[in-house]
């Protein structure tokens, strides 16, 4: 227990150069090797990408969105970083170097959302607490790296494995905290998509998105996406820690999606896949569209994997629906561009939505799914424009 | 088009100046308990986590916020303390809407 007088000590050099600023404001902050970001918080670092910046097809590394629970984030020197797999569902432990993995396992490389649980957490009504995000704890990468199912199956997975466990390298700064550590249910661990990544956009992964590897698990929420990979383990139990037990839960029957099912509790279920959703990134809210000039609405459908079936657009917020046009599909796990000239012919102000399907049938709703945590808001957008 | 230009001027400099923002610049409000409401908070994380999610809270779900740092995340706050953070933090950092 710390003394009364290690809590100022503690504290002395936040007080120490404090200045006045508006504070309930969340202003644009760069972090070493970003761009300017929303800060929405400094320690533990929450940082999100602004709306302008989801327009390109992939989301610069520079860009994306940073996200972290626990503060003491070290740099790992990647030359002698190891990853150990290892646990009692494992028929033999193995520990691999990055060179080790780039060497021996055949390379994969897939376009995804990584996306977080809590996106838009921040337009949820009523307001629920948690990190205030609005749009952009989100983005779009080519993530490359090997299929966790041929590393395990270097390892050898046990007939009776439940789970797969994975810890990182960050921490609380307290030892007393509980680390981040999170669990898959063994078939998503070897699903053919999830990976062990150590390139973001073809460059090395970043320090701050998890450098030197991290898990990538297509279709579900970020939650899962564990960076600074340290060890894996393989269980025959559910995995009992704060940040499955406790975290990122949902009430049971709630959502649709991927069931966890040796995580579920009497009335609650782990968070797992990514709901159908979209984003219209132009016009933006307030733009003022000249009568009769050729106008677009564009921006980016995706959902846990089914793909993407159709999107519509409201100018009237919802009333009536019709059909936008879609870009090409690259993967089942990408964000699917979309397009719709708008009609400009007549002056007035357009309240502009867009409404995906995806191809499982599942279709973005009109009202939220309430929930204590603020996940999987997936409402459509309502962007309003003056044609004038 | 003047106040178009100033507008981007304003916003230049605002970019600059945010981008050289650190943690140090969030600081709670000045009354009573505010450095004692600092020093436990702050061990672990940035004061921006109450200033955010003020809009949020009322009296309970800083109890239960405060109670939940304790138990879940293991904060070094003693059972006397609690009653002071609680009431320094539902006086300053609630939904006035």
């Amino acid at each position: 227990m710390l003394t009364r007088r290690e809590l100022m000590a503690a504290s002395a050099a936040v007080l120490a150069s404090s200045r006045e600023a508006l504070a309930s404001e969340a202003g644009l902050v760069a972090l070493p090797d970003k761009k300017p970001l929303i800060a929405r918080s400094f320690r533990p670092p929450n940082f999100e990408t602004p709306l302008a910046d989801l327009r390109q097809p992939f989301t610069r590394n520079d860009a994306f969105f940073v996200r972290y629970h626990l503060p003491v984030i070290p740099e790992i020197d990647t030359s002698d970083w190891t990853l150990a797999i290892a646990g009692p569902g494992t028929e033999r432990e193995l520990t691999l170097s990055l060179r080790d993995l780039r060497r021996d396992f055949e390379r994969v490389a897939i376009p995804a959302v990584n996306q977080c649980s809590g996106n838009r957490r921040g337009l949820f009504v009523p307001r629920v607490p948690g990190v205030q995000w609005e749009h952009g704890a989100m983005g779009h990468a080519l993530w490359g790296g090997v299929r966790l199912a041929d590393v395990l199956r270097r390892a050898g997975v046990r007939p009776d494995a439940v789970e797969v466990v994975f810890e990182c390298a960050d921490a609380g700064v307290l030892p007393q905290t509980p680390v981040y550590v999170k669990s898959l249910p063994i078939d998503r661990a070897v699903a053919e998509s999830t990976l062990i990544a150590f390139e973001m956009n073809g460059k090395p992964l970043p320090h701050l998105h998890g450098a030197p590897a991290r898990l990538v698990v297509p279709g579900w929420t970020a939650t899962y996406w564990m960076k600074h990979l340290r060890t894996i383990r393989v269980v025959q139990q559910p995995f009992d820690g704060f940040w499955m037990k406790n975290a990122y839960r949902l009430p049971l029957g709630a959502f649709p999606g991927a069931r966890f099912p040796s995580q579920d509790d009497a009335s609650t279920t782990p968070i797992t896949e990514i709901l159908v959703n979209s984003i219209i990134t132009s016009p933006a809210e307030g733009n003022r569209l000249r009568r009769s000039k050729p106008a677009e609405v564009r921006g980016w459908a995706w959902d846990g994997g089914s793909g993407i079936a159709a999107v519509d657009i409201s100018v009237d917020r919802g009333q009536s629906w019709q059909p936008a046009k879609l870009d090409a599909e690259i993967g089942p796990f990408a964000w699917r561009g979309f397009r719709f000239r708008l009609d400009t012919r007549t002056a007035g102000t357009l309240e502009v939505m867009a409404r995906a399907t995806g191809r499982n049938g599942q279709r973005q709703p009109q009202a939220l799914t309430v929930n204590a945590a603020g996940y999987h808001h997936n409402v459509p957008q309502v962007v309003k424009v003056e044609v004038a | 088009m003047k106040h178009l230009r100033l507008a981007r001027l304003f916003l230049a400099l605002c970019s600059i100046s945010a981008t050289a923002a650190d943690e140090t610049s969030i600081v709670l409000i000045d009354a009573p308990d505010r450095d004692f409401t600092t020093a436990h908070c702050a061990i672990c994380h940035s004061l921006d986590y109450i200033t955010m999610n003020a809009p949020v809270m009322d009296r309970a779900r800083w109890r239960a916020t405060v109670q939940k740092m304790i138990d879940r995340f293991g904060a070094p706050i003693e059972a006397k303390d609690v009653d002071r953070l609680v009431a320094y933090l539902s006086q300053h950092y609630v939904n006035r809407e």
